[in-house]
């Protein structure tokens, strides 16, 4: 569980002295690690004051001349059943049809959503692959689990070739995978993982170009930023933080703790300037990354159980989230209230996600099936 | 853990002697049970205290009866709860889902509890501090906890001296062994953790320091900015506004995507309005991209579109490459006399020439980022006030919106489409070198 702070000898080698030393100081180390607590909660007070001072506004209260979003009807227009076993894990290609999904059962499939084809299905060689990744160009998929490694699989067109035979291994992690994307390319990997870090992948070498450390427990969840600059990305995990990070030099830009509990998703607001977050607090929240802090927090008493998945509408006005009793609400980002629920799965809801073009929602899910929906305004 | 506390509360809520729900005697066949309720009368509470829908009560009024909060009194293996005469009862907290994970947490707590209560002062130093962390995790079950150890230990007391000792002795040596203490030999571990916690530390004060000297925006400001976005893309949301001639998911008509398509001779009239909001926008559509390119040569001005795109592949393209591009950026666009030559400030010419030298994957992004705020900042706007622009929004396609009514009677096969691997295989054929659409894919694409 804990990050894996260096790949080289060196620095194993100084951290074993290091612990050496601390253990021969006997009561000292209690000390040091009062002293650094003390000054962290004292800056993490002022920053939270800090942050305060900008506070003039609530989202609801700017929201209040906006025009209310009447009820949604959503129905299930496919169902993919393939799957054996609770489905972990999904993505859209650009081409706004076809989709890639892994499963406990060790399979990853790609399916044409539209015509209900299976076109490729892969068997990784453990359980749990629980994050998959589409490639920008539509002719790869990365996926990866307990095996702690995230691999690169070409999607061959010869119906006689074993895809999975030209897996390449990318990623290696300490412990299992817990999300990846492709960044603006096919040719540079992210990857988020149980052991705490993040790293950026070189597809082609398997290099590792940058890795970040901050988390204190198991990052769940990553999301790539749609900025003009491309930089930076947001993680979010176990020790309730959301983190932003600076692709480039490795560094945390923002931090944000304000969940209660585990956060088991985080996904950018289609302009860049803000994300959400599930978590297993049963609330969603809304961070604006400009603001420097939370704006907006989507509960209610009737939901108690935790949120695992979350998803913008393409304008950004709509916040989708799946829950862990199988249901999937629809939030109002603007006015903070929910619009629809969304019935349907057997089990827990894990993913959902909108396709590029915003005109369907996939939700994955542990019934081992993945339901593709649309959804309009009532008339 | 939060999904009890949760659960709890509503139960507790349930119960509340105001607000809660009405109990009465409920009849069993021929015996009468006190402190019942029936479905119908759960269902009306959790719609009434929640403002929440009958089929939204009925969800949640069945997870608590699966998770054993409330059970039935006839037909106890059913989990499905009737919204009418059925009888249920609470379950005692004793037996609730949460007391009984983690047990041993539970029992460790109860042990400790005992030997607390029976001589002050006798625990030992690590044992109060794990009491108290016991203390705090399990905070919402403590009464229980006191209470079970009051009545172990009002139940030992009745037992004779020796067989009393034995059991303690047993029941201490059983905690001595699943609960150890830390001896010296586990130091070193200690002291990994510790260093560990130590450096964690370290990194989130470095964060908020930073993040103290950040530069941040007025919320007024900010939350206006998404008031704007969701005006402003509402129209091309189709969960908002529909989308034109037809949802393909709705009437299984691909005609939507074949609109839209990466390269048509005709665009659609929204996604031509969408290059207007942004110059993200623009560069990002394929074809918008390629309008731009021909505003930009117009203007002579087109290298700089073409330096920004090669910046990006070197950023987003294979490590092995990147020595070879950088070049091929230095000759033909930053080298003195070089024939696409970019109009950069002498600071940022020098600073890039200077990494050059040691090329990197980040090695130009100053430049490219001095390039394409240029762009944004003069051609951009020039753009959208051009004739190009202002002509290819009149010619753009409005679709016509296929008549819903039409839907039910034409069951339409669902074609499949080429896959992007299989384009892509093409292509690369087509251009015989094998460079072009391959799996290169970055935005600066076909």
């Amino acid at each position: 569980m804990w990050p894996v702070w260096s790949q080289t000898n060196q620095t194993s080698n100084r951290l074993c002295s290091c612990f050496l030393k601390m253990a021969c100081q006997g009561l000292q180390k209690g000390e040091t690690l009062a002293t650094l607590k003390k000054e962290c909660e004292s800056l993490k007070k002022k920053l939270e004051e800090d942050r305060g001072k900008l506070n003039d506004v609530e989202l609801h209260q700017v929201a209040e001349k906006v025009e209310v979003v009447g009820a949604l009807s959503i129905k299930t227009r496919r169902v993919l059943k393939g799957h054996t076993n609770k489905v972990l894990c999904m993505d859209w290609c650009k081409d706004k049809r076809r989709l890639v999904s892994s499963s406990q059962d060790g399979k990853v499939i790609v399916w044409d959503g539209f015509t209900l084809n299976k076109e490729h299905g892969m068997s990784m060689p453990t359980t749990w692959v629980m994050a998959c990744a589409y490639a920008p160009s539509g002719c790869a998929v990365a996926c990866g689990g307990l095996d702690n490694k995230c691999s690169v699989i070409p999607l061959s067109l010869d119906s006689n070739e074993n895809c999975a035979a030209k897996k390449k291994t990318v990623a290696m992690h300490t412990n299992y995978i817990s999300g990846c994307t492709f960044t603006n390319s096919d040719m540079q990997l992210l990857s988020c993982s149980g052991d705490g870090t993040s790293a950026l992948w070189d597809v082609e070498s398997g290099q590792l170009l940058q890795s970040f450390h901050g988390h204190t427990s198991d990052i769940l969840s990553l999301d790539l930023a749609p900025s003009e600059t491309g930089n930076t990305f947001v993680t979010g995990g176990c020790d309730k933080k959301a983190n932003v990070w600076d692709m480039r030099s490795g560094q945390n830009i923002q931090s944000f703790e304000c969940h209660e509990s585990d956060i088991n998703c985080v996904k950018y607001y289609p302009s860049g300037d803000a994300f959400a977050s599930a978590s297993d607090d049963a609330t969603c929240r809304f961070f604006d990354l400009r603001a420097d802090r939370e704006v907006a927090v989507f509960q209610k008493d009737s939901i108690v159980f935790g949120a695992s998945t979350v998803d913008f509408s393409l304008s950004g006005r709509l916040l989708f989230a799946g829950y862990n009793d199988y249901t999937i609400n629809v939030w109002d980002v603007l006015k903070g209230t929910r619009i629809s629920m969304m019935f349907g799965h057997e089990n827990r809801v894990s993913r959902v996600r909108l396709s590029p073009d915003g005109t369907a929602l996939c939700s994955a899910s542990w019934d081992n099936t993945l339901r593709v929906s649309r959804s309009f305004p009532h008339e | 853990y939060y999904l009890n506390y949760f659960m709890e509360k509503v139960i507790v809520a349930m119960q509340d002697p105001d607000m809660g729900m009405k109990m009465r005697n409920q009849r069993l066949l021929i015996t009468v049970i006190p402190h019942a309720m029936t479905g119908h009368d759960i269902i009306t509470w959790l719609i009434q205290k929640y403002s929440i829908c009958e089929e939204e009560a009925l969800h949640l009024g069945g997870m608590l009866l699966k998770y054993g909060y409330i059970y039935p009194l006839k037909e106890p293996r059913s989990i499905v709860l009737h919204p009418d005469e059925t009888p249920y009862r609470f379950q005692t907290p004793y037996f609730w889902t949460s007391t009984r994970w983690p047990a041993s947490e539970l029992d460790y707590a109860i042990y400790l509890a005992k030997k607390n209560i029976r001589k002050q002062g006798e625990l030992m130093e690590y044992e109060k501090e794990r009491y108290s962390v016991l203390h705090k995790r399990i905070n919402h079950t403590w009464d229980f906890v006191v209470m079970q150890a009051r009545e172990q230990l009002r139940a030992s007391k009745q037992r004779r001296k020796a067989d009393r000792i034995v059991l303690e002795c047993q029941e201490q040596a059983y905690w001595l062994i699943n609960r150890p203490p830390v001896c010296s030999i586990l130091l070193f571990y200690t002291a990994l953790v510790y260093t560990c916690v130590a450096l964690c530390l370290c990194l989130q004060i470095e964060t908020c320091r930073r993040a103290l000297g950040r530069n941040r925006v007025k919320s007024s400001i900010c939350l206006e900015g998404f008031v704007k976005y969701s005006e402003q893309y509402q129209n091309h949301d189709p969960i908002m506004q529909g989308c034109l001639p037809s949802n393909p998911w709705i009437s299984d008509d691909t005609a939507h995507w074949t609109m839209n398509a990466e390269m048509v001779p005709t665009p659609t009239r929204l996604r031509v309005e969408c290059w207007s909001f942004s110059f993200m926008e623009l560069l990002k559509d394929v074809m918008g991209r390629k309008e731009f390119m021909t505003y930009l040569e117009k203007e002579f001005s087109g290298e700089n579109l073409c330096f920004w795109q090669a910046c990006e592949d070197i950023r987003h393209g294979e490590s092995s490459k990147i020595a070879e591009k950088v070049e091929e950026v230095y000759k033909n666009f930053l080298a003195p006399g070089a024939a696409r030559w970019v109009n950069i400030d002498s600071k940022t010419m020098d600073k890039t020439l200077e990494g050059i030298k040691r090329p990197h994957r980040f090695v130009m992004d100053d430049a490219q980022m001095h390039i394409y705020f240029l762009m944004k900042k003069d051609s951009y706007p020039r753009y959208l006030k051009s004739d190009l622009y202002k002509n290819m929004l009149a010619k753009a396609i409005i679709p016509q919106e296929t008549k819903k009514s039409v839907f039910p009677f034409m069951r339409r096969q669902r074609h499949s489409s080429p896959s992007p691997a299989q384009a892509a295989a093409q292509a690369t054929e087509e251009d015989g070198r094998g460079k072009g659409a391959g799996p290169a894919g970055t935005n600066s694409d076909v």
